[in-house]
């Protein structure tokens, strides 16, 4: 039936249609109709954040967490420009989300009016896809478009910009199955020849691996599952990226951990030594390649994408496979299981051997200490403390990040959430607000740095409001940390505004907030100080002091191959040359 | 470097004295783009072409199906063989595309140009501009005591060529249209 309506409640009808449970906003001017519509309905959950930015990363973690797209609603002007750096990241780290962002009427469009901003313009480098809606018959229309576009194909960011008169206009509604899709299609199942090519590659294989990516994630439940069949068939050795995260269980044997820049020793050497390279889902970034004319040069790559322009973008690949990965998986295993289910295993495993050689190497190694705790150290503590239990882990943005992603666990997708390709400090906390909206019963903690942390702080009122349980976890090194490791490496050891001046006392910003504040230096108080957070029912900072100037390790330095790793402080005398430095 | 003393990766190779594979010749491409003409599909495929920092020499758009709302972008660039694939790929992502056709690697093409060349002056210059613009076949379409309005259609080099017979002559002002271009024959 297809009711005529305002514009303010097709946008509430079409989100209640595409099964939207929950909506991450900021009112203003330009969106009160919608507002007004959110006020008389009680289906759709509006969560009021402190900055529309945490409204975006919110979303983000919403929809990484739950596979569902997110939605955030806002206001035009500043309103739309707050939310440029979660559409941004978005788009990096291919999320799916929907912006809602209200704009001044149509008829003064272009006048310079109070709140207007160029929204479609601004936010075009940072979206899949946008649109101007400027007829209220169309409203219902382009919002279903927006959640196929946004959840299909290599997922992304979408903005729909109405203006305030389109809101108060009424025209009928177009119910989500009358609604045209246009023709945005992306190939879902790979070429065939492409695969079999790809699968009696990997049956003659000596050095195999699978170098896994977000791809995996986002192409849902099934591709994970898929991969974990395919790795304990094969017997290959598999990383991932900092993205993929998950995937594969890192309790799983045949983990290497992740890979890349801060990745681990065995998993960068057997990228650089494989003979074959399967990249499921991933997209040969340079945190991941290094140096790209010394990347992994003996070996056959497959690639495994369904984003036609990953393909040969940075790294050229030997079988390029368009298409979605659980597609592919499953064509690839059914391929691989019919020729024979042929491996060269007395030479994969003569090439664990090899692996096994370099993980004896203990690239994570740190050196302990009884007087003050290590961030490594809170770290394993923290996941040796929650391992098991029903936990969602975010981050900020730094050392921290990285050390997250090399000291914690991951058994599942969907579990990890972190600002991958912008790299963006302020992401966490907000993002641990969606991800417990989304699952109010689980555990969130945020992985934090000091500084990452004070960038979206204000999103513990959000916390407080809606008695989110968030776990905010701060390593703080009163540093800029990453940045005073580059300083030290890259720098002449100039710390050039790279330390943490004029801190808060965290406890109390907590506590003015309504929330728990936790501070612990002592190694020996640690676990008991994590386990009170993880008990405190509501939302807690534990501020955990940290040695300053640990440095994260290994590392690749910006410009040198995967071989050519430093393991340790002692390493890094003279690594980065002049011609690394120009890199970031 | 490595004072844990670690081997350092075990590659007969050393990476090091690998080409780089992307450091290759640049290439002149003509890719016709199938678009909806909706607002911002233009500043879309241009933005994609500032933000990742491709060429374009050329670019013409106009509706071609008034009907179905659908345009088509004329866009010749340079660049190396991985650059034009990256292009054709990235174009192809953007959602109001729906086709990217290379018509320099599709089999032959026809590419033509319309241009307008104004030269102004007298005696045997204005002379000469005439006889030369009698040779290229060019058309007159406007003309006082002391100047010509010239239409030019061609490939881009015969405007090239004749642009550059006339500059001596008196041209003052220059107008391109910029290539459009179809397959031949009957695909
Ligand atoms: C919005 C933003 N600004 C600047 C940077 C550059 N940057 C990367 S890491 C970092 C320091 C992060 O410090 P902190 O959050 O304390 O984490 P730590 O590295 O100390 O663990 C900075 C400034 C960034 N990634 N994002």
């Amino acid at each position: 039936m297809s009711r005529e309506m305002t514009g303010a409640r097709i946008v509430i009808e079409a989100l209640r249609e595409q099964g939207v449970d929950t909506v991450f906003g900021y009112p203003g001017g330009a969106v009160l109709p919608i507002y007004d519509e959110i006020f008389q309905q009680n289906d759709i959950k509006h969560i009021l954040v402190r900055h529309e930015q945490g409204a975006t990363h919110a979303a983000e973690g919403y929809a990484r967490s739950t596979g569902k797209p997110g939605v955030v609603l806002v206001t035009s002007g500043p309103g739309a420009t707050n939310a440029v750096t979660g559409m941004t990241d978005a788009l990096m780290d291919s999320i799916p989300i929907i912006v809602l962002s209200g704009q001044v009427p149509t008829f003064m469009i272009g006048n310079d009016a109070f709140q207007e901003a160029d929204t479609v313009g601004i936010t075009r480098p940072c979206s899949k896809h946008n649109w101007l809606v400027k007829d209220t018959a169309d409203l219902a229309q382009t919002i279903h478009k927006a959640f196929h576009i946004a959840t299909t194909g290599r997922p992304g960011p979408v903005l729909i910009d109405i203006p305030k008169d389109v809101q108060f206009a009424s025209a009928r509604y177009t119910p989500m199955n009358k609604a045209s899709k246009g023709h945005y299609a992306p190939q879902l199942k790979g070429d065939i020849d492409a695969i079999t090519a790809a699968v009696k590659a990997l049956e003659t294989a000596k050095r195999p691996i699978i170098y896994s990516g977000g791809g995996v994630i986002n192409s849902g439940a099934g591709a994970s599952q898929l991969l974990r069949e395919l790795v304990s068939a094969t017997n290959i050795p598999v990383t991932s990226t900092l993205m993929g995260l998950g995937a594969y269980p890192a309790s799983g044997e045949n983990w290497l951990g992740m890979l890349g820049m801060h990745g681990t020793y065995e998993s960068n050497m057997a990228m650089h030594d494989c003979d074959y390279m399967l990249c499921i889902g991933a997209r040969f970034d340079d945190r991941i390649t290094g140096r790209t004319d010394a990347f992994s040069p003996d070996s056959l790559k497959v690639h495994i994408d369904i984003d036609p322009s990953s393909i040969n973008k940075n790294i050229h690949v030997d079988i390029p496979i368009i298409g979605d990965i659980a597609h592919v998986l499953e064509d690839f295993l059914k391929v691989w299981k019919s020729r024979g289910r042929k491996t060269d295993a007395a030479a994969v495993k003569d090439w664990q051997h090899v692996i096994n050689d370099w993980r004896d190497i203990k690239c994570l190694a740190y050196r302990g200490s009884d007087t003050i705790i290590k961030p490594q150290y809170a770290l394993q503590r923290l996941e040796a403390l929650t391992k098991g239990r029903d936990r969602y882990i975010t981050t900020e943005v730094g050392q921290h990040q990285m050390w997250a992603a090399q000291f914690m666990g991951f058994e599942d997708p969907n579990r990890f959430m972190t600002s991958g390709g912008l790299g963006t400090m302020g992401y966490g906390l907000p993002a641990s607000i969606g991800v417990q909206v989304a699952h109010p019963d689980s555990l969130v903690i945020n992985v934090a740095g000091d500084a990452s942390f004070l960038m979206n702080m204000q999103e513990l009122g959000t916390a407080a409001q809606f008695r989110l349980p968030v776990k905010q976890f701060i390593l703080n090194n009163e540093r800029l940390g990453m940045v005073r490791q580059w300083q030290q490496l890259l720098h002449g050891e100039r710390y050039s505004s790279s330390w943490s001046e004029s801190l808060p006392d965290f406890v109390k910003l907590a506590e003015a907030f309504g929330a728990k504040g936790i501070v612990v230096s002592d190694p020996a108080e640690l676990d008991s100080a994590i386990q009170e957070m993880i008990d405190h029912d509501g939302p807690v900072i534990l501020d955990c002091l940290v040695e300053k100037h640990e440095n994260c390790f290994p590392m690749i330095p910006s410009g040198k191959a995967h071989n050519d790793m430093l393991l340790g402080d002692d390493s890094t005398e003279g690594a980065i040359d002049a011609s690394g430095s120009i890199l970031v | 470097m490595n004072s844990l003393n670690l081997k350092q990766g075990s590659s007969r190779k050393s990476a090091y004295d690998l080409k780089n594979p992307l450091d290759e010749r640049e290439e002149t491409h003509t890719l016709a783009v199938l678009v909806d003409n909706e607002a911002g599909t233009l500043a879309r495929v241009i933005g994609l072409f500032s933000g990742r920092g491709y060429n374009i020499d050329s670019l013409t758009v106009a509706e071609t199906d008034t009907k179905g709302h659908r345009s088509r972008i004329t866009i010749v660039t340079t660049g190396t063989p991985a650059v034009i694939e990256q292009i054709k790929a990235q174009l192809g992502g953007i959602v109001p595309v729906y086709r990217v056709h290379d018509l320099t690697v599709e089999g032959p093409s026809v590419e033509r140009e319309m241009a307008l060349l104004k030269v102004v002056g007298t005696g045997e210059k204005r002379v000469e501009a005439m006889r030369l613009a009698d040779v290229f076949r060019v058309n007159v379409v406007d003309s006082t005591l002391d100047s010509f309005v010239f239409e030019i259609t061609g490939t881009s080099e015969k405007i090239d060529a004749f642009s550059d017979l006339m500059r001596p002559l008196g041209l003052v002002e220059f107008a391109r249209t910029g290539v459009a271009a179809l397959a031949r024959g009957n695909t």
